[in-house]
Parts: structure tokens; sequence; C-alpha cells
């Protein structure tokens, strides 16, 4: 593992400190412990905010859009599931909960509590991902996936789409219907990223499961898992404006 | 042996998010609901606001923001202040540029 192979036992000491009295995960080049923490959740930090910007040029996307498209956007917003949404959300809350339980079982050194919160995040990402499948089967049905097969009926004739009818949409003129692709391709990007992020998750999840049954988290280093609590917490807050922005706001309007 | 910042690393207990889990459950459940509401102008603005706010109990509560250095404090500050500043100059540019054509 990178943690233990950064040990240089021939070095004569960690700042300052013989060997022996400090703990083996404590890299030479730290003063102490705590400093090294505290490193670590800086650099962590550090990543959030580039990924920060990166969603931040989506949401600023989708704000000018949804702007200069209005109608579309609202009639496009109208087709997905909201019952999907906030059942996705409650799910990727409980996921967030569990994590953060997690990082408090490594903390206080309980081996299999930190276990079983990781399995149980694992199963609530997985979950997140298959509502998430469910959502975009039906939008891959009625071809409101942006390309060559995209169709404009729920748009130009609301009244023969359920979703659109119960929405009480009007008829959307041919180039304004259109734009509706528009509002799709951002969905299924900021989505689709956000899906990503979870699908990385959860890979690492497996990967820190399987470590964390061999005690490797519940002996005093805990970075790791802190450090992943804070990306899984900062997927789950993306989450949390995705919804408010793509599922929320434009259930009244045009 | 203390870090050099001379604090010690606080351990968030499950009370703790056991609240916020429940504060963030019932955000969810106010947003949803206000959203079936017909609140015109009023509707974005509360969205986001709960959002934020769910956001805001998330970064400070499970990723622990509350009890971290004054250093991480004020990178994430600034992190958030600089996207909110690009935001907003993006938005100027793009509500002056073609005005009233759009």
């Amino acid at each position: 593992m990178p943690d233990s192979s950064a040990i240089a036992h021939d070095a004569p000491e960690a700042g300052g400190i013989p060997h022996g009295e400090h703990p083996p995960y404590l890299r030479h080049h730290f003063a102490s412990v705590e400093q090294q923490a505290d490193t670590a959740n800086f650099a962590m930090w550090l990543f959030l905010l580039t990924e920060v910007m990166f969603f931040g040029g989506l949401f600023t996307a989708y704000l000018i859009y949804r702007n200069w498209y209005y109608p579309a956007f609202v009639a496009g917003s109208h087709q997905l599931n909201v019952y999907w949404g906030t059942l996705n959300t409650l799910v990727l809350i409980c996921s967030s909960f569990t994590m953060a339980m997690g990082v408090w079982c490594a903390q206080t050194r309980r081996r299999s509590g930190l276990v079983l919160c990781l399995i149980l995040t694992f199963i609530l990402g997985l979950g997140f991902l298959g509502i998430k499948t469910i959502e975009y089967s039906e939008k891959i049905e009625k071809h409101h996936v942006p390309g060559f097969h995209y169709s404009l009926q729920s748009f130009l004739d609301p009244d023969s789409d359920a979703a659109a009818k119960a929405a009480g949409d009007r008829p959307l003129p041919l180039d304004m219907a259109r734009h509706t692709e528009v509002y799709f391709s951002l969905y299924f990007l900021m989505t689709g990223m956000h899906a990503l992020h979870m699908i990385i998750g959860i890979g690492i999840l497996g990967f820190m499961i399987l470590r964390a049954r061999a005690g490797a988290y519940t002996a005093g280093h805990t970075t790791f898992v802190l450090n992943f609590g804070l990306y899984w917490h900062f997927v789950d807050i993306i989450w949390i404006y995705l919804f408010a922005l793509l599922y929320l706001i434009s259930r009244h309007g045009a | 042996m203390s870090g050099q910042n001379g604090h010690a690393h606080t351990i968030v207990g499950p009370g703790v998010y056991v609240a916020i889990l429940f504060a963030l459950l019932a955000g969810t459940a106010l947003t949803v609901w206000a959203s079936f509401i017909d609140l015109g102008f009023w509707n974005p603005i509360i969205a986001l606001a709960i959002a934020t706010t769910k956001a805001v109990l998330v970064v400070l509560f499970f990723m622990h923001v509350k009890y971290s250095t004054k250093l991480t404090k004020l990178t994430i500050f600034s992190g958030i202040f600089m996207f909110l500043v690009l935001i907003s100059m993006t938005l100027a540019d793009y509500i002056s540029r073609a005005w009233g054509s759009w």
C-alpha cells in the first residue's frame, strides 16, 4: 500500500522523533501526526474546489440556457419524474449519513462497524445508480436522448404525452420545441458526470471494504477514510443542487 | 505530541450525524412540498435556498469544516467566493450583451 511503502525504515527519525516513539504511518517530512492529517485534509479540499469549478461551469451553462430558452426548459423539466428524483435524494442523503458514521467508526477504531457502514454506503450508492438507470431508460424509450433519434412529439403535441398532459403543458412552437434538446443535453451531461463520480466512488468503496476488513483504517491512520468521506459528501452536495435545478424549480411556469 | 496548529482533532459523534440526517431529510421533504405550490418567482429562490442550507449542513458537520483549521476554512470560503465571482461576471456579460433581444 502507498502509505506503508513511503516509510523508510532505515531513516534515523521522523520530525526529530526517534523510531519506536512515533506511529509507523507518520511520514518523515511531517512534524507530527496532526500536521500530516491537516495537510491531507487541506489537499483534499483543494481537489474538491477544482471540482466545484468543474461542476460550476455546468451549472452556469444551465443557468444561462434556462434563461434563454425558458419555455423549452420548463417543458423538458416536466418530463422528469419528481418521485424518482426525491427517492434518489433520500437514498443519497442516507448514504452520506452511513459514510459519516463510517468515519466515526474509523476514528474510534470500530472495525466491524466501519465495514458495515462502508457496505451500507456501497449498497445505497448502487441503489442510487439503479434508480438513475430506470429514469434514463424512460428517456430512451421516449426518444428524449439528444441525437438523431430525438423526438419532439411530447413538446409539439403535449396531449399525446402523459407527463406533459399532467403538467398542463401547451404546445411549443417548433423552434422552441427544438431547444428542449438543449435541456436534455445538459440533463444528461450533469447527471451523467454526477453518476460517473458515483461509479468512481463505489469502486473506491469496494477497495476500502476489502482493506477495512483487514483492519487497515482502524489502527489510528484514518486519512484515507476521511478524505473519501469528503469526496462522497461533495458528490451528495452536487446532487442536492441538481435535484433542485433539474426537477424542482420548473414545476410551475410557462 | 500536539500539532503545530495547537488544536486537537475533534471526533464528531453519532448524535450530531443523526441530527444532521434528520435535518437533511426534513429539508428534502420541505423543498419537494414547496415545489408543488405555485409561488411564481419565488419557487426557484426557495428551492435554491433550501438546497444551500442542506449543503451548508453537509459541509459544516458531515465534512467537519466547523471543526477544521482556519487555513481550511479560509481556503474553502475563497474557493466558493471565486466561483460566485465567476458566475456573476458571466451572467453580467450575458444579460448586458444582447440587451432585450433574447
